[in-house]
């Protein structure tokens, strides 16, 4: 369990991990079977699978998070036992987390310190953030608190405690999903210096380009299992897809747009934050027609939660006249009222906003629809179970029927069902907060064909997502959001990822007088 | 004159029993966990504490026995709470409900019994001074005590890396969790010790603010010291501070009788409560206070993945 | 030895937890009495066949089990609102306290109109009492326990004054209580012979009204979501405060309300005795019935025989009657004990590991 003294970068000498015959079960789930695993030092190595693989798992048995019912694992040739994340940080294993490790009202260095074991004080601790963030050129104050901090910075956080620690092999799980293009670029130029100095990096993702663009190596899961090892530079999007779901991702049918009027149109909107956490919206202005997808792109933190709870209704503060329904200002009425407009939502959070666990899936119905509820408020218990049952049928929702409750369902199945639940109210327009995230990629693509039929029906889509690629796929036109403002709108034909990503730190030019449509 | 220092005197006392059981508490909530079983724990060490120095006629023996008590029942409580993931509320209110209907029920030959009066231990030189000699310095040691506890909480929570990660515990057990602390073993530890605290402050009680045994005679000081961790906004000195306050509050009931108000009994006895009720409202009316300095994780179950 | 969580909360667990919490704490108490040198199958038998043995023993059963379950389904909506309303007992003495100002009012000339005027009474009191703690967390976020609890001694108090004070019976040599109120204000009695009033079947009418209103309204719908998933109820558009004030007036009404029928029933008059705990009692039969309308209606025979036993348990063994609170907390721990069992399950052993090749259960 002593760190090696084999000097790094040379490949024929032991690898840096080596994972055999690592299986972890859950109740009612095998999230690991026999997965083998070797990272060379120096080598940037990609773990891909989709959302459900397996990688959260693995991650967290290499950073000794989780115990694994069986296999061994070795650094350096030598075998090692890693029971908890104070031993792995001190064989060299440190970890970057998808949903931060942080410490909200801990300032940056008191977060930082909390990560390291060694017994250094905090004016250490601060004097070497400020060395190491300077040699990585990284900007970082490590006496502010976390929560005055963007998303961004906070990764920087989590980065830096990483490197802190001297890492020999570092461990980066879904790093990009909160970046704009630009600092995603930022990022790849840390990790190669890096992998330059030695240290071995275990990259996961679900971006096929990323990989491709970043990684030497590659090991795909698939439900669990490994189903192929490749280096990503020799191989494209399409072979990369077929190793990690089987089949190359699935086309989807472009349509012909008809637009017909304005469903939607937001004027002007200002709204002041409602916590200290939150962020002012400052003239958003967007509309959305009849028959067409618009996209509202961004990482999250700019703005888009406070805009989507001021479009459904959660939030009622906004003028009334700068978010107009089909020629009716609704910028003070309450969901239920601008349900009975036609404005539908379905939103990011599922489990305790979109649905509530603990009820059933019929229950769950009477979020948003009030079909079975009759005169007097009296339920229709037996219309509420058809219903229910129809929509399960209709949007293949795998589940233990109408009675099973919400938090029994997967990730996708929930989502397919509460989807189903606001198409099959047969909305005038329907707003949708990241329709596919944490669903595995046969739902993703089921759920972006309902919503592109919807939008052939004559509904009105809205479309908020932090997946640029979705976005490119569905919409007609995007907008991007970035600090509380909006841009102007960008025809599909138009957009691409470098404009996208300059948007999103704000660098549009000004949109043209108001008025004019997009 | 005279009359205002020994008001001032017995402030310092009413305050100590607050201020040591909330304080106490205090360190429960910097690690998110809420304890509403503080009366249950408060009487049974009363209990506890007078039936050791009935028999021993050791007062020291008599706090030892109150901090006992009221670190098993917390025990109980943390094992419930933690491990098997109760709800916090209605547990704490169980632990109330059981000490209430315990220590009526094991204090039952005890009722008739009296305790010698304590000595107070009066500071040489500073306890002759006027005025201020009498009104503070002429105290059972508790008070001494309870200040040095809160200076000692406020350096331990501010200046040293334990009470960093008690602090971080509170803040967000899961990423505590996932970079390697025992949370659970963390939390237990704080509520064991917030048992134990507010097992002193309930000896104290019945063994030097009255020195007698009386079914449920902790009167509701327990949940008090539940709302001063809230108006205090979980910071020690301030949970001193208004600790004082209130035990500033319920002698004032004494002392305007003494004076002869013509106020009926009955709506002097309420003061303390009206004015916890009061200084909730307060406090509470701006959620922006709470929510920067309240622990976040107060209240929420933490279940370990793995 | 490990906890695991189900996949599917347990429905069996669901039913029989409230038992195995009942037989851990009788075990319990047979060793207290072991303990205390007290014959154990005595002590069974005071506490589980004497209330039950005769019709009398029921009728007195039922009579301490009203005001007790009354409240208890008031609780019942609060709790599932997430609204943790301590203060029942506060709102049961102002309930009494309306009530039997309003009784006082009758003299030998009074029509039988004064006994719905009573039980109006002691409904508006509890509910008025409730929405002190309603007001001042709407408004002020104030938090409820804390406020409604501050209430019951407050509460106490204020009734205290009143039969020491303007209300003390100047025949009654000078003893802190008023007059006995007058025969027509009797809460009417369910059959001769026996103490059990109508309070009975307004409890019974409540369990029916309360099961509908959860399960087949979109009101109770909407209640239940709002104390379960507020994100979900924002959402939905229910509106979080009616759901507040709701909960803290049907819960302080219904306290009222068995305040009410106790003063102008069983006791007759106002006294400083009139707190009994019942508020208190009511929150552990609550959660021992499950929050459930008719589990409530167990639960609140249970603890009955509890409070009976405790009173039997001092004649008959020369025990005091606190022992009913000791048994009634450790019902509730036990009982939030065994729930457990229904979200997770015991593991003695570490997981087996698996063989790289084997599935597993999927």
């Amino acid at each position: 369990m002593t760190a090696s003294s084999t000097p790094s970068g040379h490949s024929a000498a032991a690898p840096r991990l080596q994972l055999s015959g690592i299986s972890k079960s859950y109740p009612g789930v095998v999230a690991n079977s026999g997965i083998a695993l070797r990272v060379q030092p120096g080598q940037i190595h990609a773990v891909l699978g989709e959302n459900g693989a397996g990688k959260s798992t693995l991650m967290k048995i290499i950073y000794g998070a989780v115990k694994p019912d069986a296999g061994s694992m070795a650094m350096d040739g030598q075998p090692v036992a890693v029971r908890n994340p104070q031993e792995a940080r001190a064989l060299g294993i440190s970890m970057v987390f998808q949903h931060f490790s942080l410490f909200d009202t801990l300032s940056v260095a008191e977060n930082v310190w909390l990560g390291l074991d060694k017994r250094l004080n905090l004016a250490e601790v601060s004097r070497r953030i400020v060395e190491t963030t300077r040699a990585y050129g990284l900007q970082l104050d490590p006496a502010r608190p976390v929560h005055t901090l963007s998303v961004g910075e906070r990764q920087r956080v989590e980065i830096v405690r990483a490197l802190m620690t001297n890492p020999r092999l570092l461990i980066l799980d879904e790093p990009t999903s909160v970046l704009t293009p630009q600092a995603v670029e930022n990022l790849f130029v840390t990790l190669r210096t890096l992998s330059q100095q030695g240290c071995s990096i275990l990259y996961i993702s679900h971006k096929l380009h990323e990989i491709r663009a970043l990684c030497t190596a590659c090991t795909v899961l698939r439900a669990g299992k490994v189903s192929g090892a490749c280096d990503p530079r020799a191989e494209t999007n399409a072979s990369l897809s077929r190793l990690m779901i089987g089949a190359e991702p699935p086309a989807l049918v472009r349509r012909v747009v008809k637009t017909g009027d304005i469903v939607l149109e937001v004027k002007q909107l200002d709204l002041a934050r409602e916590d200290q956490f939150g962020v002012d919206l400052s003239q958003v202005a967007l509309q959305v027609r009849a028959g067409e997808v618009v996209g509202i792109a961004g990482v999250s933190g700019n703005g888009q939660r406070e805009l989507l709870y001021a479009l459904s209704g959660e939030d009622t503060r906004a003028a009334s006249g700068s978010i107009v329904v089909k020629g009716q200002g609704v910028g003070h009425m309450s969901p239920a009222r601008r349900r009975r407009l036609g404005l539908h939502f379905v939103p990011e959070e599922r489990l305790g906003r979109g649905a509530v666990p603990s009820l059933s899936l019929a229950r769950n119905l009477l979020l948003t629809r009030k079909d079975s509820v009759g005169a007097g408020g009296w339920l229709s218990i037996g219309r509420l179970q058809a219903q229910a049952r129809q929509t399960i049928e209709r949007y293949q929702v795998r589940c233990g029927g109408p009675q099973a409750v919400a938090k029994s369902l997967s990730g996708g199945n929930l989502q397919k069902f509460i989807m189903g639940r606001e198409i099959d109210a047969g909305p005038a327009l329907l707003i949708v907060s990241q329709p596919t995230w944490g669903v595995d990629v046969g739902a993703a693509s089921q759920i972006r064909g309902e919503l592109l039929k919807l939008a052939g029906a004559g509904c009105a889509v809205l479309v908020v997502s932090e997946e640029l690629d979705e976005l490119f796929e569905i919409c007609d036109r995007l907008h991007v959001m970035a600090k509380g403002q909006l841009s102007p709108s960008l025809p599909r034909a138009d957009a691409t990822v470098e404009k996208v990503g300059l948007w999103m730190s704000g660098l549009w030019a000004p949109a043209p007088a108001a008025g004019s449509a997009a | 004159m005279d009359s205002m220092a020994l008001l001032l005197a017995s402030t310092l006392s009413a305050g100590t029993v607050l201020a040591i059981a909330s304080l106490g508490l205090l360190i429960n909530e910097k690690s998110g966990i809420v304890n509403l079983g503080a009366e249950g724990m408060m009487l049974c060490a009363a209990i506890a504490g007078f039936a050791t120095v009935i028999h021993t006629g050791n007062t020291w023996l008599g706090f030892a026995a109150g901090m006992a008590a009221g670190a098993c029942l917390a025990a109980i409580f943390g094992v419930l709470v933690i491990w098997l993931g109760t709800n916090q509320y209605a547990t704490g209110l169980a632990l109330t409900l059981f000490g209430a209907g315990f220590s009526a029920f094991a204090g039952i030959r005890y009722v008739q019994e009296k305790l010698p009066e304590q000595t107070l231990y009066p500071i040489p030189v500073l306890a002759d001074l006027q005025f201020i000699g009498p009104a503070l310095f002429r105290q059972h040691p508790m008070v001494y005590i309870a200040m040095a506890l809160t200076a000692g909480l406020v350096w331990f929570l501010y200046r040293t890396r334990a009470g960093l990660v008690l602090r971080s515990v509170g803040e967000s057990p899961e990423s505590a969790h996932a970079l390697g602390y025992p949370v659970r073993r963390i939390r237990l530890a704080a509520v064991v010790a917030g048992g134990a605290l507010c097992g002193l402050a309930g000896a104290y009680v019945s063994l030097v603010y009255t020195p007698l045994w009386v079914e449920g005679m902790i009167a509701g000081k327990g949940w008090i010291a539940l709302a001063l961790t809230t108006f205090a906004t979980w910071r020690p000195a301030r949970v001193l501070l208004g600790a004082y306050l209130f035990g500033g509050v319920t002698m004032l009931q004494f002392h305007l009788q003494g004076l002869g108000v013509n106020v009926p009994t009955q709506l002097l006895s309420m003061l303390p409560y009206l004015a916890t009720i009061v200084v909730l409202v307060l406090i509470s009316r701006n959620p922006l206070w709470i929510r920067v300095n309240m622990p976040t994780s107060i209240g929420k179950p933490f279940h370990p993945g793995a | 030895m490990k906890l695991e969580m189900r996949p599917q909360p347990s429905s069996f667990w669901a039913y029989a937890s409230p038992v195995l919490a009942l037989l851990v704490t009788v075990a319990i108490g047979i060793g207290l009495f072991m303990a205390l040198g007290k014959d154990p199958v005595k002590g069974l038998q005071v506490f589980f066949w004497e209330p039950i043995k005769s019709p009398y023993a029921l009728g007195e059963l039922l009579v301490k089990a009203t005001p007790l379950l009354i409240i208890a389904l008031g609780l019942a909506v609060c709790f599932r609102s997430n609204v943790w309303n301590i203060g029942a007992e506060g709102q049961f003495v102002i309930g009494a306290l309306a009530a039997g100002g309003v009784a006082l009012l009758a003299d030998k000339t009074t029509g039988p109109w004064i006994v719905p005027a009573i039980l109006a009474a002691g409904v508006g009191g509890g509910m008025a009492w409730a929405g002190i703690t309603a007001l001042l967390r709407d408004r002020f976020n104030a938090n409820e326990i804390l406020v409604s609890l501050m209430l019951v001694y407050v509460a106490d108090l204020i009734l205290n004054f009143m039969v020491f004070g303007p209300w003390k019976d100047p025949a009654g040599y000078n003893f802190p209580q008023t007059r006995t109120f007058d025969a027509v204000t009797q809460i009417p009695r369910l059959m001769p012979g026996s103490r059990v009033t109508i309070g009975i079947v307004l409890a019974l009418a409540g369990v029916g009204a309360l099961w509908l209103y959860l399960y087949r309204t979109y009101a109770g719908f909407a209640q239940e979501v709002s104390g379960v998933a507020p994100a979900a109820s924002r959402y939905a558009g229910f509106s979080s405060r009616r759901a507040l004030w709701v909960a803290l007036l049907v819960s302080g009404g219904a306290a009222g309300l068995a305040g009410a029928l106790e003063v102008a029933g069983p006791i007759g008059q106002l006294t400083p005795y009139v707190p009994a705990g019942y508020g208190f009692a009511a929150i552990i039969v609550a959660f021992v019935g499950r929050l459930h309308p008719v589990g409530v209606v167990f639960s609140a025979i249970l603890m009955s025989m509890f409070y009976i036993g405790g009173e039997l348990a001092q004649s008959r063994l020369g025990l005091p009657k606190s022992i009913t609170g000791v048994f009634q907390g450790l019902l509730l721990f036990n009982l939030l004990a065994c729930d457990t069992l229904i979200a997770y399950r015991f593991r003695l052993f570490e997981s087996k590991p698996l063989s790289p090749s084997s599935q597993g259960a999927r």
